[in-house]
């Protein structure tokens, strides 16, 4: 039984529950250019993470960067079944927000999307264990 | 129009947009006088859905509303490798926009003939080059509005309250100075895609402020500039001072404010910034394709006298991608014909990276767009080589990448 070893109280941009691995970069990423909904696969060759499936895990990037197709992408991936399980930013990102409200409105499928506080954003790392509540509580998990 | 009075499309649309206020806790809407839509690229199955859902619940646009590029070159694709089921469906995503109300223009350039809003305009803009270039060169004011979101605000004509709609959300907040960059570099076109990576990737989301420009850049220079830092960086606005409307002298830029960073910006850190947007390691060439953003008619002018009495090598194609409209005023200018006799092709409507027209076998690509060089290697799976028009040309021609260093070579 995983315990807990970290509670963060994060702002709720967009409420939802999720869980999984967390995917963790202080890059922030255009998902046009950057994400293959088809794979999940995170492809912008210059970000840290290319290479990387991001599909079902929880993604932590400060912010959106570049295009706006971006949030285009992320509603393909949500209708593909490739989305992340929840995406964990450091500031209020307009774009991973209103793909995750559009992906509600005609799929009835938001993604929860939490701000964090820089501070709590680094502490987090790549392949532990992480809940995201619908009050924005994020709990990192052994 | 909440409660749908206005039918159930504008409904829709004033949903997204009232969630979408509550995520920037604006303090209310605002009106806008003009939108450019962005959602117009075909991605997939879902864009699409999204589209004519809200085509087929009525939804209109209310304000002046230009279209971004496409996912076709409408009259030409099957003159390229674009699939018929691509075909078919990014065709239908354009009929839902233009069924929304929105123009035909298709294109990521609009603010050179389609749709020049005014310094000051309130306007929701899609597509990361046309928002920097309306918020920096002419002063217009709209946030980075993403797709879907950009055609929620035109059928609704309003937007929230928030970011750059606000003159104090404006002030610059970095320093990037231009210390040791020769008068000849500054001059030239190849200069602008590179200190605009630069900028883009020291900005990242901060207002960046350029100072130190001796030249007076001419407006496909910032265009090229601007597409840069917005492909590297989140740049929506960059000040460059004695040249930009909202940067008379450094002080009005940062609104008197101090900046946050200062950078002096050495030719060191250029040619490191010109050499990332290169990832081809030998000399071996394709394709040559210039015109992200669009190409304008003056660089159809500036084009047009490299070309004269040179014909493109067999082995290397030579691609210009612009708009419908520029394409006629180039060919009322009597421009395109050197293009032609060089082997030259052009694609209108939509861009290399919106639409599967490229073979499988082109593999090596040469640009003088900072916004093509960033994004070919990931996207199109392709290497790259940057350089100017002229150095583009003569590779075109000799079959192979060369590139003119000597600009590069100042201390």
């Amino acid at each position: 039984m995983a315990s807990t070893i970290d509670v963060i109280r994060g702002r709720p941009i967009v409420r939802g529950r999720a869980e999984g691995i967390a995917l963790v970069s202080s890059e922030p990423i255009s998902f046009w250019g950057g994400y293959d909904y088809r794979t999940g696969e995170i492809i912008d060759r210059r970000h840290p993470l290319s290479g990387m499936r991001a599909g079902g895990r929880v993604l932590a990037v400060p912010f959106t960067r570049g295009s706006s197709t971006t949030t285009a992408v992320l509603l393909e991936a949500v209708r593909a079944g490739t989305a992340p399980a929840a995406i964990l930013t450091t500031g209020v990102d307009s774009f991973f927000a209103l793909a995750s409200i559009v992906a509600d409105e005609l799929y009835a499928q938001p993604i929860p999307i939490v701000a964090l506080e820089p501070s709590d954003f680094a502490r987090l790392k790549s392949g532990e264990h992480l809940t995201v509540q619908e009050d924005g509580t994020v709990k990192r998990l052994e | 129009m909440l409660s749908g009075g206005d039918g159930p499309g504008a409904q829709m649309a004033m949903r997204i947009l009232t969630r979408m206020a509550h995520v920037h806790a604006a303090a209310e809407l605002m009106d806008i006088t003009g939108a450019h839509i962005d959602s117009t690229i075909y991605i997939g199955e879902a864009g699409l859905e999204f589209a004519e859902r809200m085509a087929g619940l009525g939804a209109r646009v209310q304000v002046p509303t230009t279209c971004n590029v496409s996912g076709l070159d409408e009259h030409h694709w099957q003159e390229w490798a674009v699939p018929h089921d691509w075909a078919d469906k990014a065709y239908r995503q354009m009929v839902a926009y233009q069924k929304m109300g929105c123009a035909p223009t298709w294109t990521c350039a609009p603010y050179q003939a389609e749709m020049r809003p005014k310094f000051g305009e309130q306007i929701a803009w899609g597509e990361s080059n046309a928002i920097v270039f309306a918020n920096s060169v002419l002063g217009a004011r709209t946030e980075r509005y993403p797709d879907l979101l950009d055609i929620c605000c035109a059928v609704t004509g309003r937007v929230p309250a928030v970011g750059l709609h606000l003159a104090e959300n404006r002030a610059g907040e970095i320093l990037m100075r231009l210390t040791s960059v020769p008068h000849s570099l500054q001059r030239d076109d190849a200069f602008y895609p590179v200190v605009g990576h630069l900028v883009g990737k020291i900005a990242q989301d901060r207002i960046p402020v350029i100072d130190g420009l001796e030249v007076k850049p001419t407006e496909d220079q910032l265009k090229a500039l601007g597409a840069a830092a917005a492909s590297s960086g989140t740049v929506a606005l960059f000040h460059l001072v004695g040249v930009t409307p909202e940067a008379p002298t450094l002080s009005a830029a940062f609104q008197n404010r101090r900046p946050a960073q200062t950078i002096d910006v050495t030719m060191e850190m250029l040619r490191a910034a010109r050499q990332e947007l290169t990832t081809a390691q030998g000399d071996e060439l394709d394709l040559v394709v210039l015109g992200s953003p669009h190409f304008s008619l003056a660089e159809f002018k500036q084009l047009a006298p490299l070309l004269t009495g040179k014909h493109a090598h067999p082995r290397v194609r030579f691609l210009v991608t612009s708009s419908r409209a520029m394409i006629l005023f180039a060919k009322e200018a009597g421009l395109l014909g050197a293009l032609e006799s060089f082997g030259g092709r052009v694609t209108v409507d939509t861009c290399i990276l919106a639409t599967p027209m490229l073979p499988p076998e082109i593999k090596s690509l040469m640009t003088n767009s900072g916004k093509y060089a960033y994004y070919a290697p990931g996207m199109l799976n392709t290497r790259v080589t940057f350089g100017s028009m002229a150095d583009c040309v003569t590779s075109a021609v000799e079959g192979r990448v060369t590139r003119d260093e000597s600009l590069w070579q100042a201390r």
